[in-house]
């Protein structure tokens, strides 16, 4: 009897991420998602440029790789080259919330019809640490070596708080993968996300409270625990637009 | 002038919605019906929302070379500023087409022919109000490019589009006025 | 042949490129390019085509750099301080082989400049226009109707080429009307087994990307890329010889430049000076032969652009400054005068006399 398997989505590709590291589960949350709609042979994902750059060799459907920060411009073209396919990227916080912010806002005000996995893990991780648009107040980093000076740089970005805002956007949640539990109702919102898409309901994004015990100086469990201690307070999770839950 | 030139360099110039560009294509289309070489080159920018406006033309036998006209064979003048600035590119032996409504200045220049008629004041008489430009429009093909009626219907059914058809009338009468024009 | 219809340089850019099969257009406006945009927001909702503001000239650009990775015919139009922005996508689309269309129809310069036509984007568009070891092929049109037939030629040679191609126009080409037939032929439609159209389950996943981390890969990876652009270099050069056979003094002008120049070699032909007029059509690949086999019979060579003096270097190293080549230029969204270009002709004519 098979208990768990790699999912279909998947490659056999080991991962180059660090120990301790959540990319892995949300990889995994993702390709079982696609798995489920059984979308794998239309599904094409934009990898960022960050710690999951790499992400086009681990997910064994079509694969590109953007621009820091432009990758739902790039999905939006894939999109509308070929809208019965899915399209979704998957961007951190740096990509998504600082560099690509123009092209976030705006892909979710047309309300384009693609998914958004959205990892927030509060650092810049594959430069070695640096201070994210959602570093926390105080939060020591490479480039905030006494502490997150919100007098200096400003305070992080609730990037679902703010897109909820706009008319366009279907769906934007936050979820966490510290806990078994977070990591089922993940499981459950990205699938979601993925639906929506495929259901032709428009812009979905799903916010993943992420660890980064490396950059963080913490082991794995510490990581999660942060989580819990730090970021949940500053980042609530929840849904934060529903537009079809809303109406129906 | 009235001899059909191998070239003739246009310059239509006044203010932006006198309608500067439309002279020009209008003379762009009588150049195509005939199987002429054609460019037609606007000023562009902030200037043509109600600033100064030209448009330079050329019709020629030959492949046309640069479409910038510096030197005029005939400038169309639709007002004061631009009949100051274009006055002296005209070439020797050119002639200027204005309009002595918007213009009263003493002509500088003995080398080359004006052609005056009150345009302006021609439209709101015959109440066509805005179409100044064809009566000018009809001097200039008068004086210096002797054109058919029939090239000036084809012509015209060009540059107006098909949802403005009603004007065709009026710009008809206008430039007819311009052609009959004496003086 | 079809009848010729009357159109801006710029529409008729936006006409061909449907013509060629071109069903997507993103752009962000910018004088004096709007027109194309304009023109793409009417005609692709009429023939299932798409047509998206985008949010800047980078989203753009991106956009894109998406559809050109599913596989579609695809362009962007911009003018000079748009392509700055764009810079960043030309890189990526060269390091991942994907084929598209870039149109700059260029003002004054450098900065927000004005929005006068300029030919200071030379460097800019033949050196690549970004980061990186990499070419485009650059189309300089010098008439409305070559606006229309090099935006065609220009999405040919991408796909056959993976490559971008721009279109280097200016201001004046851009906004003045001519005539022009838009008989086109059926595009030639290439097989692209690099696209992403979802696996269908039926391969192995595509990857599209530039991303590679082992030099020794990557390496490899720019020098196959320079064995094709050698391979464009050796059969797509495309250039217009004027008046050549006998001439003493060659100028070299494209574009606007090349129209002014026309004027000015025929009046210098009047007066009797041995002239005559090589106009680049390609201005990467650059037809160097053509020059390098000129400088072997002319005395000099005048260099005519809208720049302070960029094409001037190409014509140089093509002949291997073997003979004297002077720049005749004016800048800042100014235009050479047939008298300016003549005059330059007759001081170089009288050199020797």
């Amino acid at each position: 009897m098979i208990v768990a398997k790699r999912p279909n989505s998947l490659t056999a590709t080991p991962t180059h991420y660090c120990p301790g590291c959540t990319h892995g589960i949300i990889h995994r949350l993702v390709a079982e998602a696609i798995d489920t709609l059984g979308v794998e042979g239309r599904t094409i994902g934009v990898a960022p440029v960050g710690c999951s750059v790499l992400a086009y060799n681990y997910f064994a459907f079509d694969m590109i790789e953007a621009a820091h920060g432009r990758a739902p411009a790039v999905a939006t073209g894939l999109k509308r080259a070929e809208p019965g396919n899915i399209i979704f990227s998957y961007q951190g916080d740096g990509d998504l919330a600082s560099i690509g912010m123009a092209e976030t806002v705006h892909a979710a005000a047309r309300n384009e019809n693609i998914t958004i996995i959205f990892v927030n893990n509060a650092i810049y991780g594959m430069t070695g640490g640096q201070m994210a648009p959602t570093s926390l107040p105080g939060q020591v980093t490479q480039t905030s070596p006494y502490g997150r000076d919100v007098t200096q740089c400003g305070y992080p970005i609730r990037v679902c708080e703010m897109l909820s805002q706009l008319e366009g956007p279907e769906y934007l949640t936050r979820v966490a993968v510290n806990s078994v539990k977070n990591v089922n109702t993940a499981k459950k919102a990205i699938e979601k996300a993925f639906r929506n898409q495929v259901e032709g309901k428009g812009f979905s994004l799903v916010e993943v409270l992420s660890g980064c015990p490396t950059n963080w100086g913490m082991t794995p469990q510490a990581a999660l625990q942060w989580i819990d201690d730090a970021m949940i307070p500053y980042y609530p999770l929840g849904v934060y637009k529903d537009r079809s839950a809303k109406e129906a | 002038m009235a001899n059909k030139q191998k070239t003739t360099r246009i310059l239509i110039a006044g203010f932006g919605g006198q309608g500067v560009l439309f002279v020009g294509k209008f003379l762009a289309y009588v150049g195509m019906a005939e199987d002429r070489q054609v460019s037609w080159l606007p000023s562009y920018g902030p200037e043509m929302r109600g600033g100064t406006a030209n448009c330079s033309v050329i019709l020629s036998d030959d492949p046309i070379g640069s479409p910038i006209v510096d030197a005029p064979d005939v400038l169309i003048a639709m007002n004061l500023p631009s009949f100051q600035k274009y006055q002296d590119a005209v070439v020797p032996g050119g002639a200027i087409v204005l309009d002595s409504s918007l213009i009263n200045e003493a002509y500088a220049r003995k080398d080359i022919t004006y052609f005056a008629l009150p345009a302006t004041q021609m439209a709101t008489d015959e109440q066509l109000d805005g179409l100044g430009n064809m009566i000018l429009l009809g001097k200039f093909l008068e004086a210096c490019l002797p054109t058919s009626g029939e090239l000036i219907q084809k012509a015209l059914a060009k540059v107006v589009p098909a949802k403005k058809e009603h004007l065709l009338a009026a710009n008809q009468k206008a430039i007819a006025l311009g052609r009959a024009h004496q003086g | 042949m079809a009848e010729k219809v009357l159109m801006k340089g710029n529409e008729a850019i936006a006409e061909a490129a449907i013509q060629a099969g071109c069903r997507h257009y993103f752009g962000y406006p910018i004088t004096p390019q709007t027109e194309i945009a304009a023109y793409m927001a009417k005609r692709m909702p009429k023939i299932g085509g798409v047509f998206l503001q985008a949010e800047s000239e980078i989203a753009a650009i991106n956009m894109v750099y998406g559809v050109s990775a599913a596989g579609k015919r695809v362009m962007t139009s911009s003018s000079s301080p748009g392509i700055s922005l764009k810079g960043e996508g030309l890189s990526y689309l060269a390091g991942s082989d994907l084929p598209a269309l870039v149109v700059n129809v260029q003002r004054g310069g450098p900065g927000l400049g004005g929005i006068q036509p300029s030919q200071a984007d030379y460097f800019q568009a033949t050196r690549g226009g970004g980061h990186g070891d990499y070419h485009m092929i650059v189309l300089a049109p010098a008439s409305v109707q070559e606006m229309a037939s090099l935006t065609v030629k220009g999405f040919d040679l991408a796909d056959k080429y993976r490559m971008t191609a721009m279109i280097l126009a200016d201001g004046t080409i851009g906004q003045m009307m001519e005539p022009v037939s838009l008989e086109v032929e059926p595009p030639k439609v290439y097989e692209k087994p690099w696209a992403l159209t979802g696996t269908k389950m039926a391969r192995k996943h595509n990857i599209v990307t530039s991303l590679f981390l082992q030099p020794e890969a990557l390496e490899k990876l720019n020098i196959e890329r320079y064995a094709r652009y050698r391979i464009v270099e050796e059969n797509e050069v495309m250039y217009e010889s004027f008046q050549m056979e006998d001439a003493e003094i060659c100028v070299v002008a494209y574009g606007i430049t090349a129209r002014v120049s026309k004027n000015a070699v025929t009046a210098a032909r009047a007066k009797g000076i041995r002239v005559g007029l090589i106009r680049p059509i390609t201005l990467w690949p650059f037809p160097k032969a053509a020059l390098a086999e000129a400088a072997t019979r002319v005395k000099s060579f005048l260099s005519v652009e809208m720049s302070m003096g960029q094409m001037i270097e190409d014509i140089e190293l093509a002949t291997r400054c073997k003979k004297p080549v002077t720049l005749v230029n004016r800048v800042g969204g100014m235009i050479p005068t047939p008298e300016q270009v003549l005059s330059a002709i007759e001081q170089a004519a009288g050199g020797d006399r």
